[in-house]
């Protein structure tokens, strides 16, 4: 006797955390009855396998019919069909939004493209993420992305008012658009009218995450940095550097718009490039530095280099295509020397720290606040991304 | 012009997108009613289209505003080619035309569509201005309030409880129309719907009719069915319990407060109403053309089993001769009735004072077309027939009146299986006339019928039994006599004295049944129902005595016929009544008794049977105090009744009387084994698996034995339909396979339940259909209700005590359901005799000072009542502003009012959230008081589609179709104002898929009553006085 027809439909709709999280993990309805069956719920509960068939089918029913609602959470809360207390909306969502930080790794510096949806079975293979669940991961992604890329105000705000996702994960999806935000600035440009963007319009969609192939070549070198280190890079650049970038609204009673700061960076060569100040600069660092770093031998040694270093890699922020070697130039060219001349942390943060105030004293320097704004990012940065 | 309907189209929201190309949609609404139809403008381009219409106001005869119901439609507005429908919203604008209830319907409604479900989501305001309409003959029945509770509604007294009231109205079915080969399978759903909804109007109207000429106010207990008729027409009828109610005075202060000018105007019609010359086209409850009838039709009438005790038994002492005064009393009460019958299942405190046993009727008909839809006199007669059968079962049984009515039906093509079932019992005439009987008599009865056991006493002549039946003292006064087993349709009464917990106990038997035709159909039909009644009735016997209980309550049997086989399903709460005789066990008689291996087998499943009583008694805590013989008036020599279990082709002839002195234990069940079929029917006994721990469940309103719910409730219908795959069945694995599919159906609700533990499935209502050859389907629907079990094991500790304190105990446990469970104690205390009743139990030996003190406690909570809400009053008058009228204001002063207010308006406030509104099958919410009842929600859709496999196939489909349908009731009754349904009920829920074509159709019907509850943790802080002993002062609080 089979049962060709059998739902169970509550009026408060229940919702199975063990179930959704096997569902979300992109399993099969067998897949799932046969990891359930592996969890000891038979023994617990005292049921047979036909139940828990018949159970997670209902389930994987009602998580299919909330799939359309969980796109636009808002609707899950305006919506009449499901009633679900806000707690559990709530739960629903964060766990439908929720990432694997292997898979994020991966596909940082990708396109959300469909090209890049065919290569997910490499991805989750690698990853060991199930590949339905890679899928879904993959356009949220590209669903928040969509959402917010056009919106004005600050990206984690936005994303935390259309998806209702907690703050803390908002965060890390902004971190995640934000590497789109060149793309973003590019509109921007284009917005302003501006005559000569630094990059084609017709790119900008492609150019997503810290995206594009020299990212590729680089990628054994930056190996080393995890998700979450590209994530917290991200948040402060947007935290130091976007607030007139994303929210030009709030932003422009200051006139500090993000055309003028990066084409501002650029007046910041004028450190390295002038030979007197960049003398001045390693003198008053290397003095207010002695005795109080154990590398200060290294230190007066390649000061130059890695100045020279600091303030390129923000020059070279205007065109596409040395965006794309923000990272690897503060890895090649800061990280990498330092690690081998050993210095610890500390030192690193005491160096970055004096190299930023020191300017402050330096004759003939007119832009202090513009300088201390882009290095409080690149500090951040260089500090979360300086470990083994 | 009696009436003035206005409606406001507001906005929509989530629309389907229309135009592919912009990916946008211009909306636009027409409104209809009647024959009139407003359109709002275009709002072009949008999903989210603001109309903010102006009012459309349409001026109607009150008669249309009960029948008609607002039809709202969102369409797609298209230049070039005709508009697109979008979906539509029905509105029955009922709940506005009494007083009282809803003043306004404004809310989102789900936009359906019968072919894609919601399509987004339209907010609507309607309102309705009734005049004042005196001289007239009034064909409306505006005013008359409507419950599907089959108990008096919370907030309301019953003045007079009037009877029954009965209609049905007749049409062609739409689907069934020639007309309907041309047309769009929705524009035939949309027909269908309509015409329904129409009709339902129309019989509700009607009854409302009656109501007013037997001068009630309100019909409690109304159920409203469909009969499918198919080729033959659409039957819609009705039945119900008319009563007069007041609303009880206080509760009047916890309304909202709801200052519309309409309220005051609708008082009237209704005050007004019973006065005026109300003519009615029906007079009678029935149409007298009967005559020609039988030789058109084909009518099978089944002999009828009376469902009480078996066994057999001498007689006692007298019955007394006050029993014959009451009976006579009672008599002229109900004589001037046709049928003195009720719909009700639970009872006012001392309104029942004798239950006899269920009586029954089924008939088997053949149907024919329904020629002239404007006299349903066929249908009529019919249900006459077997009303008249009912009647006279229950004379039988020495009661004079059916309680806990219900009528229901079966149909397969053009066979028709009518049913009736209640309890005959003896009522107190005292509620059934205006007061008349009040006096002398009263005192009376309380004396003779204690509470808690009275309703247990014999209606019938000892001397002159209806049916051999065992009778013996009670166990509780030891004064009257009662029978051993007792089965009803009713609620337990909530004086009743239960030892233990109750359970749900079902029967489930399947019967092949040759394919025929027309009249060998129903002849082959009718003759295998007594065997199906006798085999259920066994059945249940033999399960109840299984589980050491002694008495049914909510006892429903469903006989379901289809193509090939018939289907019987009863389901009932078993529990042991204190009154009622310890039930004797079950015993199993070999026939080949020589065979060693035999008898070993036999002892075998004799030990299994007597471990599972043994283990059953545990498990539902029954351990009723052994009596000591001498208490017990006159041992009566308890004969032991045998009956067999099957392959008895005449049920009641070969009863033998004989004395076993090996079994201990009054009165043995015995079963005797002789073939293999008897074999299986005991094992299957045995395969019923009780629940899992944490889980209990029972079919009626309240379990009994569990005293302290908490709030959490989880309203469900759970649907399964099974293929019978055998290729030659026979009974015998038919049965299995119907007894597997309703066990593993209760296996997966625990299961699915199990992070509410522990907790109650109560209302367990299974509701079985035969959609085609070899399909069987059953759908549940039932509620569970989460409760504390550290409270529960305390309270249970009692029955543990001492059994000299049997009564005290019992009392006890008891005494927790007026206060606890209907929820609002005072709807106990207009009936004062409830004071005279307490105290007359409490002059009882062995009731214990607990009890005595609730009972003064009763009485003076009405003073304080009283003078509480006359404090309210007085400070109502020195706040009251301009032009409010006394009555809002003193809502208004009401801190109760205030505090509900400000609970919904935290849902409304905040725009994005949806207000959360339950649903329960249940008359009450736990840890909940109903404040307001707002009228009757009655529905019914239709979801078809021609793309059953993208749509998750039946399961997806019907899954997706009963969650929409529990949307559109949610929305209803949030559009009303209020945030609960009570007394939900799924009536029909009719599935047929034809997945070779991809194709799939699905009708559900579902009632219940919209209410306004507030949760008794916020009355708390209110001052109330709670129904705890307080001296009547403390009401001094409130001016403070």
């Amino acid at each position: 006797m089979s049962s060709d027809l059998d739902v169970f439909v509550g009026n408060t709709t229940l919702i199975d955390e063990e179930v959704y999280r096997l569902w979300l993990d992109g399993h099969s309805v067998a897949e799932a009855v046969a990891r359930r069956l592996r969890g000891g719920v038979l023994e617990r509960e005292g049921t047979s396998v036909a139940v828990l068939q018949s159970d997670t089918r209902d389930h994987y029913r009602t998580f299919q019919m909330l799939e359309r609602l969980l796109h636009a959470p808002p609707r899950l809360l305006q919506q009449l069909l499901f009633q679900i207390p806000p707690e559990r909306q709530a739960l629903l969502v964060q766990r439908y939004y929720a990432f694997d930080e292997a898979l994020a790794r991966e596909l940082l510096g990708k396109k959300l493209s469909k090209g890049t949806k065919k290569e997910l079975d490499e991805v989750s293979a690698r990853t060991g993420v199930g590949i339905r669940s890679c899928r879904r991961q993959f356009d949220n992604f590209k669903r928040v992305f969509k959402a917010v890329e056009e919106l004005r105000g600050p990206l984690a705000e936005n994303i935390q008012q259309l998806f209702l996702l907690p703050p803390a994960l908002a965060r890390d999806y902004a971190a995640i658009v934000f590497s789109g935000i060149w793309g973003l600035w590019e509109r921007f440009w284009g917005f302003l009218g501006c005559p000569d963007p630094p990059f084609s319009s017709r790119d900008y969609a492609a150019i997503v995450f810290f995206a594009n192939s020299r990212f590729e070549t680089g990628k054994r070198r930056l190996q080393f940095l995890s998700f979450g280190d590209f994530a917290a890079c991200a948040q402060s650049m947007m935290a130091h550097w976007s607030q007139g970038a994303l929210a030009p609204e709030a932003a422009d009673p200051d006139g500090d718009l993000p055309k003028s700061f990066l084409q501002d960076l650029k007046e910041l060569k004028v450190l390295v490039s002038d030979k007197d100040l960049l003398d001045q600069h390693k003198s008053l660092v290397c003095s207010a530095l002695r005795g109080k770093i154990s590398v200060y031998n290294e230190l007066e040694a390649n000061f130059k280099a890695l100045s020279r270093a600091l303030v390129n890699v923000g020059g070279k922020l205007t065109h596409a295509r040395d965006v794309r070697d923000f990272f690897v130039d503060l890895v090649e060219k800061v990280i990498e020397p330092c690690r081998s001349d050993k210095w610890s942390p500390g030192d690193l943060r005491l160096f970055l720290t004096h190299y930023t105030a020191a300017p402050r004293n330096l004759p003939g320097f007119r832009h202090q606040a513009l300088w201390e704004r882009y290095m409080a990012a690149i500090s951040a940065c260089l500090l979360r991304m300086y470990h083994d | 012009m009696p009436g003035k309907l206005k409606v406001k189209i507001v906005a929509g929201r989530h629309l389907p997108v229309m135009d592919r190309a912009s990916d946008l949609t211009d909306a636009f609404v027409e409104v209809k009613f009647g024959n009139t139809t407003f359109k709002t403008d275009v709002y072009p381009k949008s999903l989210n289209p603001q109309w903010n219409s102006e009012w459309f106001k349409f001026e109607v005869d009150d008669e249309e505003l009960q029948d008609e119901p607002l039809q709202i439609t969102v369409l797609d507005h298209d230049t070039y080619s005709a508009n697109d429908a979008i979906g539509k919203v029905y509105i029955d604008i009922d709940p506005l035309l009494y007083s009282e209830a809803a003043t306004v319907i404004s809310g989102w409604f789900p936009i359906y569509d019968t072919i894609h479900g919601i399509r987004g989501e339209i907010n609507v305001v309607v309102k309705v201005d009734l005049f004042n309409d005196l001289n007239r003959f009034r064909q409306s029945s505006c005013g008359v309030k409507f419950f599907c509770t089959t108990s008096i509604p919370k907030c309301y007294r019953a003045v007079v409880i009037h009877g029954f009231v009965e209609e049905l109205v007749v049409n062609e079915d739409p689907e069934y129309q020639w007309i309907d080969r041309i047309r769009t399978p929705r524009a035939s759903n949309e027909a269908r719907q309509r015409l329904i909804s129409l009709m339902s109007g129309e019989l509700q109207r009607k009854i409302g009719l009656k109501v007013l000429e037997m001068r009630g106010n309100a019909v409690v207990g109304y159920l409203q069915c469909f009969d499918l008729e198919g080729e033959s027409g659409l039957v819609v009828r009705a039945i119900g319990t008319a009563c007069t109610l007041d609303k009880l005075s206080n509760t009047s202060a916890f309304l909202p407060a709801c200052n519309s000018p309409s309220k005051e105007m609708k008082e009237s019609p209704l005050v007004h109403a019973p006065s005026h010359g109300c003519r009615s086209t029906h007079n009678s409850p029935i149409h007298t053309a009967t005559g020609s009838r039988l030789t058109q039709n084909f009518s099978v009438s089944v002999p009828t089993l009376i469902y009480t005790g078996m066994g057999s038994g001498s007689a006692g002492k007298e019955g007394g001769p006050f029993k014959t005064l009451l009976r006579q009393q009672t008599q002229s009460a109900l004589e001037q009735r046709e049928f003195p019958f009720f719909t009700l299942t639970t009872f006012p405190p001392g309104f029942l004072l004798h239950v006899g046993g269920v009586v029954s009727a089924r008939s088997v008909k053949l149907l024919d077309r329904i020629h002239n839809p404007d006299e349903p006199e066929t249908r009529d007669a019919w249900w006459a027939e077997i009303r008249q059968e009912i009647k006279s079962h229950a004379k039988a049984l020495g009661c004079h009146a059916v309680v806990g009515y219900s009528e229901s039906t079966s149909i397969c093509e053009e066979v028709c299986i009518l049913s009736a079932s209640g309890t005959a019992a003896v009522l107190n005439p005292r509620f059934l006339q205006d007061g008349t009987m009040e006096g002398c008599l009263e005192q009376r009865i309380e004396e003779a019928s204690p509470p808690g056991c009275g309703f247990c006493h014999i209606p019938y002549d000892e001397l002159n039994m209806p049916f051999p039946a065992h009778l013996t003292y009670c166990y509780n006064c030891r004064k009257q006599k009662v029978p051993d087993v007792l089965f009803t349709t009713i609620d337990l009464p909530v004086e009743a004295i239960v030892v233990g917990k109750g359970c749900l106990i079902q029967a489930r038997l399947c019967r092949l049944k040759k394919k025929a035709q027309a009249e060998a159909n129903a002849t082959s039909i009718s003759n295998l129902l007594p065997f199906m009644e006798y085999e259920v009735h066994t059945q249940l016997m033999n399960k109840l005595k299984l589980r050491g209980m002694n008495a049914l309550f909510g006892l429903r049997i469903q006989i379901t016929v289809g193509e090939n086989m018939l289907m019987g399903l009863a389901s009932a709460t078993g529990v042991y009544l204190a009154a009622l005789p310890t039930p004797g066990g079950i015993q199993i008689a070999g026939k080949t008794p020589n065979d060693g291996t035999y008898e070993q087998h036999i002892s075998h499943m004799q030990k299994k049977i007597n471990d599972t009583i043994a283990k059953n008694k545990e498990l539902y805590e029954i351990n009723p105090p052994e009596l000591p013989e001498e208490i017990i008036g006159s041992p009566i020599p308890e004969p032991r009744q045998r009956s067999r279990l099957l392959r008895s082709q005449s049920e009641s002839s070969d009863e033998v009387t004989e004395l076993d002195l090996s079994h201990g234990k009054k009165d043995a069940f015995v079963l005797e084994i002789d073939d293999t079929d008897a074999m299986e029917d005991v094992h299957s006994l045995l395969t019923d698996v009780p629940p899992p721990s944490g889980f209990y469940s029972c079919n009626t309103e309240i379990m009994p034995g569990i005293n302290n719910w908490t709030p959490e409730i989880q309203m469900f219908t759970a649907v399964r339909v099974s293929r019978l795959s055998n290729i030659n069945p026979t009974n015998q694995t038919l049965n299995k396979n119907f007894n597997d599919l309703c066990e593993n159906l209760l296996k997966s609700l625990y299961f699915k339940l199990r992070s509410m533990v522990p907790c109650c499935l109560c209302h367990v209502n299974f509701t079985v259909a035969l959609p085609e050859d070899e399909l069987v389907q059953i759908a549940v629907t039932a509620v569970a209700i989460t409760y504390d079990k550290n409270q529960a094991l305390q309270a249970n500790k009692a029955p543990t005590e001492k059994s000299q304190q049997r009564a005290s105990t019992d009392n006890e446990e008891q005494l927790q359901f007026p206060l606890e469970l209907s929820s609002d104690p005072l709807s106990s205390q207009p009936f004062s005799p409830a004071k005279e009743a307490l105290e007359g139990a409490s002059s009882h030996t062995g009731i214990p000072a607990a009890q005595r003190a609730t009972s003064v406690d009763y009485s003076s909570f009405a003073d304080r009542c009283n003078s509480w809400i006359e404090l309210i009053k007085l400070k109502a008058q020195t706040i009251r502003r301009g032009s409010i009228k006394t009555t809002t204001s003193l809502e208004k002063a009401s801190p109760l009012a205030e505090g509900y207010l400000r609970h919904r308006s935290v849902p409304s406030g905040t725009n994005s959230t949806v207000s959360v509104v339950k649903m329960t099958p249940l008359s009450f919410l736990p840890g909940a008081k109903i404040t307001k009842y707002l009228g009757i929600i009655n529905m019914f859709f239709i979801r078809e589609t021609t793309s059953l496999r993208e749509e998750g196939g039946v399961s997806g489909f019907l899954h997706a179709f009963i969650a929409e349908v529990f949307a559109m009731v949610r929305a209803h009754v949030a559009a009303l104002g209020g945030n609960a349904v009570v007394s939900y009920i799924m009536k029909q829920c009719v599935f047929m898929e034809n997945p070779n074509k991809n194709q799939a159709q699905c009708l559900i019907n579902v009632s219940g009553d919209a209410v306004i509850f507030v949760r008794e943790s916020e009355l708390e802080a209110l001052p109330v006085p709670a129904p705890t002993a307080q001296p009547a002062g403390s009401a001094g609080d409130v001016t403070t």
